[in-house]
């Protein structure tokens, strides 16, 4: 159904969503790797907005951002829908996409990266939120019902991110006895073959951000002085 | 008739978009006006997560975020679409509504916010986004194209709530010289059948903003 290309960068936490939209719709892909300390020419060009990945080109048309992406990949290729045909479970799942991408993530972030006196409210904060996904996810297989939906794949690289995040910051966010909903569905779904073969690990992003000498850029020095 | 209800404030321009859509669709629903300062129980209990208004609560079932809303209405009706059937477009609609969530939304309003450098680069800064709308509006009656769709509802603000801004903080961001099409396409859009019948009352928003001004800015240190 004409060629589909991603542009994206292998230890990226987003970029991983688009890869398991085309591949659990069978989609076959180029895949472009970006070095985004030199982006590429073909980057620029098909995200002059935001100069960022992923990008998806199909048959030469550019889309940019992750969750547009992953909708208009379920709205190209019909098999395996990640979106649910019914309007309000379909809304349910874009307003918790974003809720993770506006509130989850900058939470985590920010409990990984505040300075000491402010560390103890913004773990909570972030705890707050996580028990908020723990809660969504109890008692079902997947975010999506009995078989892997937006959300899952919205969700799929965060506890490695977590993982990372606290090995990097020495703070503890993802208890596994605190969410322990969180906790098996991510256990499973890390297990998954098609997710398997593209989520970044924990050990990469750690290897990564040490040997080009990032941790400071980014957690900010007072959080380095946190660090254990 | 199923029910419909809209939680919203006289002049939040998230919950107007929902307003407008409904409108432009012929749909009939009772609205509910929140005070922000004494939310009702009601709200808190169908937007637990951000406490926020526009919730559209459609036969008991609740709905947050506008732009989520939008789509869901656009889903539910299917008269007066708001959004295009290719995916492409429908990406590229997309695309352009989030980009003035997270980028032309917050760098006004560090504009109207700030004082000083701070604010000569947030003026910058603002340049940068609200360019690339005058690229896309172009040539064009209305971002959708000849009728109004999901990128109209989501700029609408511009239409109204921009030259509120402007007149407060006393900084003009879009005009003629350099912004032609966005301010047709404003002028375009604000006097819009339906559109003109929902803003919300200029005087009253002047008060609002003018108070909201002064409590961002600092104080004179008394001579």
């Amino acid at each position: 159904m004409g060629e589909v290309k991603v542009i994206g960068a292998s230890l990226s936490i987003i970029c991983c969503r688009i890869e398991w939209a085309l591949k659990l719709k069978g989609v076959q892909y180029e895949y472009i790797q970006e070095d985004l300390r030199n982006k590429s020419p073909i980057l620029l060009q098909c995200n002059p907005v935001h100069k960022k990945v992923p990008v998806l080109v199909h048959n030469e048309k550019p889309v940019a951002e992750s969750l547009v992406i992953l909708e208009y990949i379920d709205e190209t290729w019909k098999e395996n829908p990640l979106l649910p045909k019914d309007p309000f479970e379909k809304s349910t799942a874009r307003f918790w996409a974003r809720f993770v991408d506006e509130k989850f993530i900058p939470s985590a972030w920010a409990a990984c990266c505040a300075q000491e006196h402010e560390q103890e409210k913004a773990v909570e904060s972030a705890q707050e939120l996580l028990g908020i996904l723990d809660k969504l996810i109890e008692g079902k297989k997947f975010f999506g019902g009995e078989t892997i939906g937006f959300l899952d794949l919205v969700v799929g690289s965060l506890p490695n991110w977590l993982k990372f995040m606290e090995e990097l910051s020495g703070i503890k966010l993802f208890d596994a006895e605190k969410f322990p909903s969180f906790h098996e569905w991510a256990t499973k779904f890390v297990e998954i073959p098609i997710i398997q073969e593209h989520i970044p690990m924990p050990e990469d992003l750690i290897n990564y951000v040490n040997t080009a000498g990032l941790a400071k850029t980014i957690l900010g020095s007072a959080a380095m002085a946190n660090k254990k | 008739m199923a029910e419909l209800k809209l939680f919203r404030t006289w002049s939040s321009p998230f919950a107007l978009r929902v307003v407008w859509a409904l409108d432009l669709k012929g749909i009939q629903f009772d609205t509910i006006f929140e005070d922000l300062s004494n939310k009702s129980s009601l709200l808190l209990q169908y937007n637990p997560i951000y406490k926020k208004v526009p919730v559209l609560v459609h036969n008991g079932k609740p709905l947050a975020e506008s732009l989520v809303i939008l789509e869901y209405i656009d889903e539910t009706w299917k008269q007066t679409p708001l959004l295009p059937e290719d995916p492409s477009e429908r990406a590229t609609a997309r695309f352009w509504a989030k980009f003035g969530e997270d980028k032309v939304l917050p760098s006004v309003y560090n504009v109207f916010i700030k004082q000083g450098k701070d604010q000569e680069e947030a003026i910058v800064t603002a340049h940068e986004n609200l360019r690339n709308l005058e690229g896309l509006i172009s040539g064009k009656k209305f971002f959708s194209g000849e009728t109004i769709g999901l990128v109209d509802l989501a700029f609408g603000w511009l239409a109204n709530l921009l030259g509120v801004l402007e007149e407060v903080m006393g900084v003009t961001l879009i005009d003629h010289e350099k912004y032609p099409f966005l301010l047709t396409w404003m002028h375009n859009f604000a006097d819009a059948p339906i559109i003109k019948e929902s803003w919300p009352p200029r005087d009253k928003l002047i008060t609002k903003y003018k108070a909201l001004h002064e409590a961002y800015t600092p104080k004179e240190a008394p001579k």
